[in-house]
């Protein structure tokens, strides 16, 4: 898992169907410095994170399988599963 | 997931069986300010986009599973279509 933060949200009505009532977040993974990396992804927010949040991204299908509680294989991977309150961190 | 932008389609009539039907786009793997972001690729579309669409898709083995009946041999799969994107 890495972290991330939250920078906006997607909006989506043509999507498979494994994406049904689920909420999309655009999410920009951070160092644990705060500062934001490269890159952005679109995740299924399943703890209701908001914009501007800190959060901890999973990205493995079998894991987005397990709790989206989905009975086979999904186009799913990846997912917000947290929402950090606070971060210490000795990275320079 | 990840955000890309629909730039062409590819037709090949020679292929897997398992990707009979499967419609194939270019797709330009886009930013959040939907600025060019790696190179193009081929995807497998399973939401029958157009060109210039801002979509989501999928890479790795989770692209291989959009269909209940069967895996595709795709590692990327455009599933879902932008209608906005809030930042």
């Amino acid at each position: 898992m890495v972290l991330g933060r939250v920078i906006g949200n997607v909006v989506s009505t043509i999507k498979h169907d494994c994406y049904k009532n689920k909420k999309l977040a655009l999410v920009k993974p951070i160092s644990p410095d705060n500062k934001l990396k490269s890159g952005v992804q679109v995740a299924v927010d399943l703890v209701g994170a908001g914009k501007g949040d800190t959060v901890i991204l999973s990205s493995e299908g079998r894991a987005a399988e397990e709790l989206c509680g989905f009975s086979s294989r999904m186009p799913l991977r990846t997912l917000i599963v947290g929402i950090v309150d606070s971060l210490e961190s000795d990275v320079k | 997931m990840k955000l890309g932008r629909v730039v062409g389609k590819v037709w090949a009539t020679a292929k897997d069986d398992q990707l009979n039907s499967v419609r194939l786009a270019l797709m330009q793997p886009v930013d959040e300010h939907e600025k060019p972001a790696g190179k193009i690729v081929v995807a497998a579309d399973t939401i029958n986009c157009r060109d210039g669409d801002i979509v989501y898709w999928v890479g790795g083995s989770e692209a291989t599973s959009p269909y209940h009946d069967r895996r595709i041999p795709s590692d990327v799969t455009i599933i879902g279509l932008v209608d906005k994107l809030n930042t």
